[in-house]
Parts: structure tokens; sequence; C-alpha cells
């Protein structure tokens, strides 16, 4: 088993390093002045630099990351777990859901800023509550009804009732559906946070660092941004993956993959 | 996740329900208006949920009459109509879409093949498929732009800044196809590749003829996926970007001048949902077709 | 001698995971010789490696030891030269071809012109009495039907060798026993040669000219049962020859166990 973990991070850390390496090896050789894409060592260097203005944002930032996405995961599950109650209602909302799940949610930014305030934390919550909701609801839901039909009828042969049937069987049938969502959710909502404050807002955040810079070509402080927002996403996709280890770990260890 | 049939019946009935709901939230929206919090002189929210909604004065809130009269509306007088802006911008999108679509797609199915060679391949690289959707690329749609205006230069024909929209959109795009495909191109059982090498089958002929038919029922729901991300991609690109033609554009302008016509905004943005809806429906309208075909929808 | 041989195994060993600790040594001093034209069924206690044997037969993975030749070929030979037709307990047809392209599959692989695969996928299909339903996607059939589809398609490029591991393993009493006098009807037309796997007596004892019992891990046949019946036909098996040669089969398997 301790041999397998660690074959489990080799070739990812082989990779990774390898592409790093090539990435500033390619660049060093042919764009040496760093104009358009800077080398992973620039933009290390532009990180240290700014780093406390870069920490500060991801701060701002990252808290409209994580209360929009407790409020949607909050909001999905519940919307999940009433719905599916139904019979009618679950197969008419979750088609519906899965339709508006269509729509490109991240257009809405601008009317929520006319809304709640183009300043408020409120309009950029909004948007990243909106679009983590659909994906958790849609897949919550999927999980509470997708259920082995023996495995009910089994239930229902001990005279169980609804909501041990919901404990017993449904809500760890849904597990896996609603951790898949939440990994999934975990870098939209990132994505979503930076791109809603392009449409305008504070300027003490992740988004206005990278689209400030960018204007004054100074592309490494922008990556330096990105960067951080890509830390912030793969922080929360690995405590995704870590809850889910720790709730289903026992009995469905091989459903994380991917 | 293979795909679930759906009759006939049952497709009435979602679009049955689709237009209910959208005159429910017609309905909501209008009766919000009549009897939600209103600009007051004292500004005062309502307790606790007040600085979750809005106000309903007709600047942060127009009619809904008004607003579906704005798409017949023209700024100049004579000019073309809002509706008739929205419909070019949702076509310039869509093109874009497509093209960072089509190109994703190719891009993740070769990413989701290579992987399928070896296993160590797979563990080394899949965790940065996956990490590379955490980087908000899309925010660098400026950099990418002048990027493809710069290094573009070797190909045979002009590179065009909605190009670069197209990149963005494609980066979004082959994320859902690779790890989709990855799974789907694994999905053959173990006998069906068995028997496969009993006839002494290469590689190419096994993933010809048995890995990636038996992929499509997992391909569809993620180019579906992909299909709004690409549509995102190309909006967002464009507005970050600057990129003039499209919706994104015609969002940003319109939101510059909400003050003097909000309807406007409210148009392009429905608009915008429309396109969302109409990629996927060419998705899931492609899925229909093949699949069905194939009989893999036939159980 | 052994030209004459369809297969011929002599010392046959396999070892998974072979100098590691989780070694396991499933077959181990395993002969067996096979004639053209035989029916041979092998039968052992669950577990006991009668589905590595066939994958061993069948080129699928390699030995550790011994001699395997298949028509005086090496196992990998024959299975380049396309010398089988498997056939396992899941039917294994592709989802998205009807009926008569799951036929043609190994034909198309070997390059066979559209025309001349079609028209001889056709005839496999009459061959298995499924000629109505040649357009019929996987899912339209029965588990019983599904099966012969699959049995046409093993041979449909004549192979030397029908490999089988128990196929009829998932299908219920009835199609059981018509599919086990299908089979025995193709057999007789296609003058093939069949190695099949089965844990069922009554079907190894009414298909087989010749029952191989299997010892328990790691694996040798331990005994060799010639079957003789006066005829090979769904009232056998209700003669005093057919029970006789059950129980044969059986007190030889439970001997076999207990040592």
């Amino acid at each position: 088993m301790k041999a397998l973990r660690g074959g489990a991070w080799l070739p990812p850390t082989v990779f990774g390093a390898g592409g790093l390496g090539l990435w500033e090896l390619v660049l060093w050789l042919t764009d040496p002045d760093g104009f358009v894409l800077p080398r992973p060592s620039e933009i290390a260097v532009a990180l240290g630099e700014n780093i406390s203005e870069v920490w500060m944002a991801s701060r701002v930032t990252g808290f409209i990351i994580l209360t929009g996405l407790a409020g949607g995961v909050v909001l999905g599950v519940a919307a999940a777990l009433v719905v599916t109650r139904f019979r009618t209602a679950n197969e008419t909302l979750t088609p519906l859901a899965v339709a508006i799940n269509a729509i490109p949610i991240i257009a809405l930014a601008p009317l929520f800023n006319n809304w709640l305030g183009i300043t408020s934390p409120r309009s950029n919550q909004a948007v990243v509550v909106l679009l983590v909701f659909f994906p958790v609801f849609i897949n919550t839901a999927r999980g509470l009804t997708e259920v082995d039909e023996e495995q009910i009828e089994l239930m229902q042969s001990y005279a169980a009732g609804d909501w041990r049937i919901m404990r017993t069987v449904r809500i760890p049938n849904a597990l896996p559906f609603f951790f898949t969502a939440l990994r999934l959710v975990a870098s939209l909502a990132v994505i979503a946070a930076i791109v809603v404050e392009y449409f305008g807002g504070r300027q003490d955040t992740l988004g206005n660092i990278i689209t400030q810079n960018a204007q004054f070509t100074r592309y490494d402080v922008a990556w330096a941004a990105v960067v951080a927002g890509s830390i912030v996403g793969i922080a929360l996709y690995f405590v995704g993956l870590l809850l889910e280890r720790l709730v289903t770990g026992r009995y469905a260890r091989a459903s994380t993959a991917a | 996740m293979p795909t679930v049939p759906m009759s006939r019946r049952e497709k009435a009935r979602r679009s049955l329900v689709f237009g209910a709901f959208m005159v429910v939230l017609a309905l909501l929206y209008t009766a919000y208006k009549a009897f939600g919090q209103a600009i007051d002189d004292t500004q005062r929210d309502w307790w606790l949920v007040g600085s979750f909604l809005p106000r309903s004065d007709d600047k942060n809130m127009p009619r809904v009459l008004d607003i579906l009269a704005e798409f017949g509306e023209a700024p100049r007088a004579g000019g073309t109509t809002i509706g008739r802006l929205t419909l070019d911008g949702a076509l310039f999108t869509l093109r874009e879409a497509a093209v960072g679509f089509a190109a994703g797609t190719v891009i993740g199915l070769a990413i989701a093949v290579v992987l399928l060679q070896s296993r160590r391949a797979e563990r080394g690289v899949l965790p940065y498929v996956i990490a590379s959707q955490t980087v908000p690329l899309i925010a660098i749609a400026p950099i990418v732009v002048v990027w493809g205006r710069t290094n573009f230069g070797f190909l045979p024909w002009e590179w065009e800044d909605w190009m670069s929209v197209s990149l963005i959109a494609t980066y979004l795009t082959f994320f859902p196809v690779a790890v989709n495909g990855l799974r789907g191109l694994q999905s053959p059982s173990p006998e069906a590749t068995e028997l496969m090498q009993s006839y002494a089958a290469g590689r190419r002929q096994v993933l010809r003829r048995l890995q990636l038919p038996a992929s499509l029922p997992f391909l569809f729901p993620a180019l579906r996926i992909a299909a709004t991300a690409s549509v995102v991609g190309a909006i967002v690109g464009e507005i970050s970007a600057g990129v003039r033609g499209g919706l994104g554009r015609l969002i940003l302008d319109f939101a510059g001048k909400y003050i003097t016509g909000p309807e406007r905004l409210y148009v392009a943005i429905i608009g915008a949902c429309i396109t969302g809806l109409v990629a996927v429906g060419i998705v899931a309208l492609a899925e229909r077709l093949v699949l069905t075909r194939r009989g893999q929808l036939a159980r | 001698m052994a030209q004459d041989l369809v297969l011929e195994i002599a010392g046959l060993e396999k070892t998974f995971n072979p100098g590691r600790p989780n070694a396991v040594t499933a077959i181990a001093g395993l002969d067996l010789a096979v004639q053209p034209r035989e029916f041979v069924s092998i039968i052992g206690p669950s577990g006991c490696g009668k589905s590595t044997l066939l994958r061993l037969v069948g080129g699928l993975i390699g030995p550790t030891a011994g001699d395997l030749s298949v028509n005086g070929r090496s196992a990998q030979e024959a299975r380049l030269a396309r010398d089988y037709g498997m056939v396992f307990q899941a039917a294994g047809l592709l989802d998205w071809r009807s009926a008569v392209r799951n036929v043609e599959l190994p034909l198309e692989l070997m390059g066979w012109s559209k025309s001349r695969r079609r028209a001889r996928a056709n005839e496999m299909l009459e061959l298995v009495d499924l000629g109505g339903f040649a357009a019929h996607y996987p899912s339209e059939l029965s588990g019983g039907m599904q099966q012969r589809v699959s049995i046409a398609r093993a041979l449909s490029f004549e192979p030397a060798l029908l490999l089988m591991d128990e196929p009829f393993g998932a299908l219920d009493e009835m199609t059981r026993e018509y599919m086990q006098a299908e089979l025995l009807k193709i057999w007789r037309e296609t003058a093939t040669t069949v190695i099949f796997v089965t844990h069922s007596i009554p079907e190894a004892v009414f298909l087989s000219s010749r029952v191989a019992v299997m010892s328990p891990r790691p694996a040798r046949i331990a005994e060799e049962i010639t079957i003789d019946l006066p005829e090979r036909s769904p009232p056998v098996r209700d003669t005093e020859e057919f029970f006789r040669a059950v129980s044969l089969v059986r007190r030889t398997l439970r001997s076999v166990e207990g040592t």
C-alpha cells in the first residue's frame, strides 16, 4: 500500500516539474523579454514582490468565493432534498434546472450589479451562488432518486419509513453524486468570482489586479494574481476531495477518481 | 454518465414546463415590482433579506412589457433594432463559441486517447487537466488577444481577434471532453477487449471499433457541458478582451448606458441566455440523432 | 502424431505476480491433447483456473512455463493468425451494432469486402436460427439470442478452435438446454473443434465427447472421462447412460476436490 501511495504522487510531480522546466526553457530561448508570456521564475518574483497586495485581494475574492460556494451548496442540497420528496415536482423541476443550467449565468452579472449595488459583495455572491446552485441541485437530486429499487423495497419490507429510507439508502447513494458536483463547482466558483469582478466594483480584488496590470502590460503581476486564483481553486478542490474521503472513504474509495 | 432515453411526449412536456417557467418568472418579477422594496428616502433595506433583493423602481427593474417592446426599438430612428443587434451579436458569439467548441472537442479527445495508452501518463497528466480549470484563463483574455496577434503569424490564414476569444472558449471546452472521453474510452468490459485481442486486432482497430463508439454515451453529456462553457467563454472573452461584434461587447455597452435605457441590457442578456440554450440544443439534437441511429438510446 | 492434434499442452504452468509476496500459482503441470473435431469440456471446482486455462490457450495471457501449441504454432502465433473464436459468459456484443454487424466485426478486422462479409454474417445468423433478427440491436434481443449472435460471431471466420468460457452460465435452465442442443447442431454442421469451460456436470456430459476434470489450485487435468452416449439429442438426458456418465463425472470431481 505504501509503495502504491508513492506511485500515486510520483508521476504528477515529475510531469509538473518537467512542464514548468520546459515552459521556463522554451521562453528563455524564444522570448527572453517575457513580453507576453512570462516565465515561471518571473511570475514567482512578481508574486513575491506583490505578495501583500495579492494576499489582500485573495482574501476579498476568497470571501466571495467561499460564501457564494457555501450558499449555493446549501441551497442546492436543500432544494434537492425537498424536490425529490415529491415525484411530480422532481420530474418537472429537475429537467427544468438542467435547461437553466445551459444558460451562461456569468452574463447575468451586470444585472446583479445594478440590482444589488456594484460595490456591494452581494452582487458577486449572487452570481456565484446561482452558478453553484444548479450543478449541486441537479447532481444531488439525481443521486437521491437514482437508487436501486430493490434496496428501497428491502427497506420497505422492514417497514422502514420514508425518513429512514432517506437516511440509510438515498443519502448515502447521493453522496458520490454530490461530491462530483462539489469538485466541479469549486473551480467554477473561482472563475465566476474573478470574472464578475471584471464588470466593475471594488478595486482590491483578484479580478481587478489582473485587469489593471494587463492593461499596463505588467503581465507578470497579472499572472501572479492568476496563480493566486488557481491556488484558491486547487485548495478548494482538495478540501472537497478530503471531505469526500472523510464522509464516504470507508465504503466508496473507488468513486473518488476524476 | 451514459444518456437517459427520452420519449417525444416527455420532450413536449419539458418544453411546456420551460414555457410555463418563463411565464411564472415574468409574473414573479412583476409581482415583486408591485410589492417589493422600492426606493424610499431613507434607503432602508428590508429586514434580513433586504440586501439580497433589488429595488423595484423602473430603473432597477424595468417592466416586462417594456423589455419585450425594446426588442423592436431602434437606438436611432430608422436604424437597426435592439433585437436585430442582439441577434447579430448572438450569431457572432455563436461562431466564436462553435470554433472554440470544435477545437476543444478535438483537443479533449486527443488528450483522452493519449492518456488511454498508459496508466502512468494518465496518473501524471490527469491532475493537471483538472488543475487547468482552476486557472482563470478567461480573466486574462486581453493577454490572450495580444498573444494571438503576435504569435500566430505563421498560420496560413490571418489571425483575427475573435479567434483569440475562440481560444478561450477552447480552454473551457476541452476539459469535460477529456475527462468524460477518457472514462468512456475505458468503459468497454474486459471481455470486449479480450474479444478484440482474440481477433488479433491492433491498437488502432480497438480504438476505432470498440473504444470510440463505446465512449459516445459518455461523451455527449460532456459535449453539452462544453457547449455552455464555450458560450460562456466566448461572451466573457469578448468582454474582457474588448472584442467588438458579439454579445459580450453588447452587454458591456448596454451596461454602460444602463441609466438611459435599462431595458436594452435585459434584451442583450436574454439573448445570451437563448444563445446558451441554442448551443446546448444543437448538441442534444446531434446526440439524439447519433445515438438513436446506433441503437444506444433504444434501451 | 503431433501434427494431427489441434491442441497440445504439456507441463503448462501459470503463476501470477511471480517473485512477489502475492504470487499465486494457478496452474502447474497441466497436460491436455485435443484431436480435430473433438468437443472437450473442462470442468472443475470454482476458482480452479478454468478460465485462466482458456485464456492461455487463446494466447490472451502467456504461460510461465511449459509447452502449448495450436496446430503446431504457439498460442500467440495462433491468435495473430486468427485461429480462435471466443465466446464468453457475457455475450459481449457491441451495443451500437446490429446483430448482423456484430457478426461482421471479426470479418471487418480481417479485411473482408463488405458484400462478402454481409453474406457470410447472414449465413451465420441463419445457422443460429436468427435469420430474421439481423437488423436488431443487442438491447432488443433476449439473453439467449444475444449469446447465439455471439456464437455466430465466433464461428464466422471458421476458426480452427472454438473456445467457450461458460457461455450459457447466465441463461435460465430452459434456454440453456435449448442452446446446448443448438450448439451441438452447429458443431456437427461446421466440423469445429470446441473447448468448453463449464461448471455444470450435465452440460459437460451432454455436450462433450470428452470431459477433462481439473484439480483445485494449482490446477492440472486430474482425470479425463470419455463420454459415450448412444445419441446426442434432448431425450438422451433421461437415459440411464446419461445418468451414469453424470454420476461418474460427479464422483471424479468429488474425489479430485478431496485430495
